[in-house]
């Protein structure tokens, strides 16, 4: 496949139906239009390959679904199409480290 | 020729090894130096450095070292001890000479010092491989493999890409008869229920889950989970979000029994690999790199390991080859010598099952003579630690 034909490929993917968050496939920079659960949307902030996005808001203590399995628990709301990661998602089992020994806890 | 031209070098256990090395094993770090200076002045690319550094006596280390020098790719063992420490090389040197390997033993002490044990050592090693070159290999088939897989520098694509397609490639392998493992429980926390369910008896889902709980706890009272901050830098955000991902690399066939370091699974089939120690925590963090739990990979007789990346590893290892699957495309441009396998063009388009066969095929043709990417770089890495663990108790195994 070619790079052009990968670049009309949806930027964002959708990994089980039940799922609460999407994962973006390759970066995607703050103001690029892309297509979330069939609507055109706006990408608030850059978000890199591999990143969560939520796919609709989710209050506090909402349990995130990835792969239709639980990955933890919103510690603070959030809109949709925001970045899901160390900032407002946390572990139901054991805190996340960063080298900075703060992320997650 | 066996399936696919795979070949290999039959030992007196009736397994059959892809390689053919001759180990040169330090029995305690003073002893290092000497056997890697034997290792490097051998010039050779299938002598293989292993050893443990610990000057303490553990059962756990002499039992893997046990294993690791009667690994079916193992054809000759030179043990290097300094002489005064606790490793029982008596009973080492024993375990190998009854395993039908040519074995030798250099005390340095008794040598006369580091030149004297490394002119000897060259000696040993020389008339070994030379030995060694006498063996012819006969055919050999996928249902004597015997399969580890690992992921390291995971990120957001691992559990999309590399990590099922590896889990295809399993689901294959065992259609085969050949024998796979997956491991590193305190990275499944989260998935032990699912992965009880897929046990092949209930009594074997219960012991999944009660190692499941155990690692869990293990790892609390450590104060880390099994995360590094370049998974979050990479999009993962949880211990959970990584096992998931993790997870998927064991495909989905049932899950035959649950073994420990130095187990070896007694046929074909999905084997889950407990590597978190028994009893209370008291050597520290369980594995404490990749690395250490590829060799526990391979004291299970795996040949030959998958090693899924996203953020991009470049490890290898001592006696069985390493094959990089990578995840990230991006990670793949940069790295592309390092890489096996570029899974991360299931994000541009690719199917799983096309590069799940490719993996296939690679395994195929890297038991047959092919080196891995980190093979042919000369990566060996090796590490080996205290640990203690008690025996598996009879669910674990349940009979065919």
């Amino acid at each position: 496949m070619s790079p052009n034909e990968s670049a009309r490929l949806p930027p964002l993917l959708l990994l089980h139906p039940e799922d609460n968050i999407v994962v973006a496939r390759r970066d995607i920079a703050a103001g690029e239009r892309v297509e979330l659960d069939g609507e055109s949307f706006l990408i608030p902030a850059t978000v890199e390959l591999g990143h969560k996005l939520a796919r609709r808001a989710l209050a506090a203590d909402t349990r995130v679904l990835k792969y239709g399995a639980p990955i933890g628990s919103m510690k603070t709301a959030v809109a949709r199409g925001e970045h899901v990661h160390l900032h407002n998602l946390r572990s139901d089992y054991i805190p996340s480290t960063t080298r900075d020994g703060t992320g997650g806890h | 020729m066996g399936d696919a031209g795979m070949r290999g070098f039959l030992r007196k256990d009736g397994r059959k090894g892809i390689r053919n090395v001759v180990a040169v094993a330090y029995l305690v770090e003073c002893a290092h130096h000497v056997s890697r200076l034997i290792v490097q002045r051998s010039g050779a690319d299938d002598v293989h450095l292993i050893g443990f550094p610990g000057c303490y006596p553990n059962k756990y280390s002499l039992e893997m070292m046990q294993r690791l020098c009667t690994h079916p790719n193992v054809g000759a063992v030179l043990l290097v001890s300094l002489g005064c420490e606790g490793f029982n090389r008596e009973q080492l040197r024993r375990h190998i000479a009854a395993s039908g390997r040519p074995v030798d033993l250099l005390v340095i002490q008794q040598s006369g010092g580091t030149t004297r044990t490394l002119n000897a050592g060259l000696d040993i090693v020389r008339r070994m491989r030379a030995e060694l070159a006498k063996q012819q290999a006969v055919p050999m088939a996928l249902d004597e493999l015997v399969i580890g897989t690992v992921c390291g520098g995971s990120d957001g694509t691992s559990g999309i890409t590399a990590n099922p397609a590896v889990g295809r490639c399993f689901d294959w392998l065992i259609e085969k008869n050949a024998a796979c493992i997956f491991e590193e429980t305190g990275e499944l926390i989260g998935c032990e229920r699912i992965m009880a369910s897929r046990a092949v008896t209930p009594e074997l889902g219960r012991e999944i889950e009660a190692c499941v709980d155990k690692a869990a706890n293990y790892y609390r009272i450590m104060g880390y989970g099994s995360f590094a901050p370049g998974n979050a830098e990479g999009g993962l955000t949880t211990l959970e979000e990584k096992s998931m991902g993790a997870y998927s690399k064991s495909g989905s066939s049932p899950i035959s029994g649950l073994i420990k370091p130095g187990d070896i699974p007694p046929r074909g089939g999905l084997y889950l690999l407990d590597v978190v120690p028994d009893g209370e925590p008291r050597f520290g963090f369980p594995n404490i790199s990749d690395n250490a739990e590829i060799v526990e990979l391979i004291a299970c007789g795996s040949h030959l390991v998958l090693f899924t990346t996203g953020r991009g590893s470049v490890v290898g290892s001592a006696i069985s080859p390493v094959i990089k699957v990578c995840a990230n495309p991006d990670t793949y441009e940069r790295m592309a010598d390092d890489m096996d396998v570029n899974a991360g063009r299931i994000l541009n388009g690719a199917e799983l099952d096309e590069v799940g066969r490719e993996i296939f095929e690679l395994v195929q043709r890297v038991a047959a003579g092919e080196a891995s990417k980190s093979e042919a770089l000369g990566h060996q890495e090796f590490i080996l630690t205290y640990k203690q663990f008690e025996p598996i108790g009879p669910a674990c195994l349940p009979a065919a």
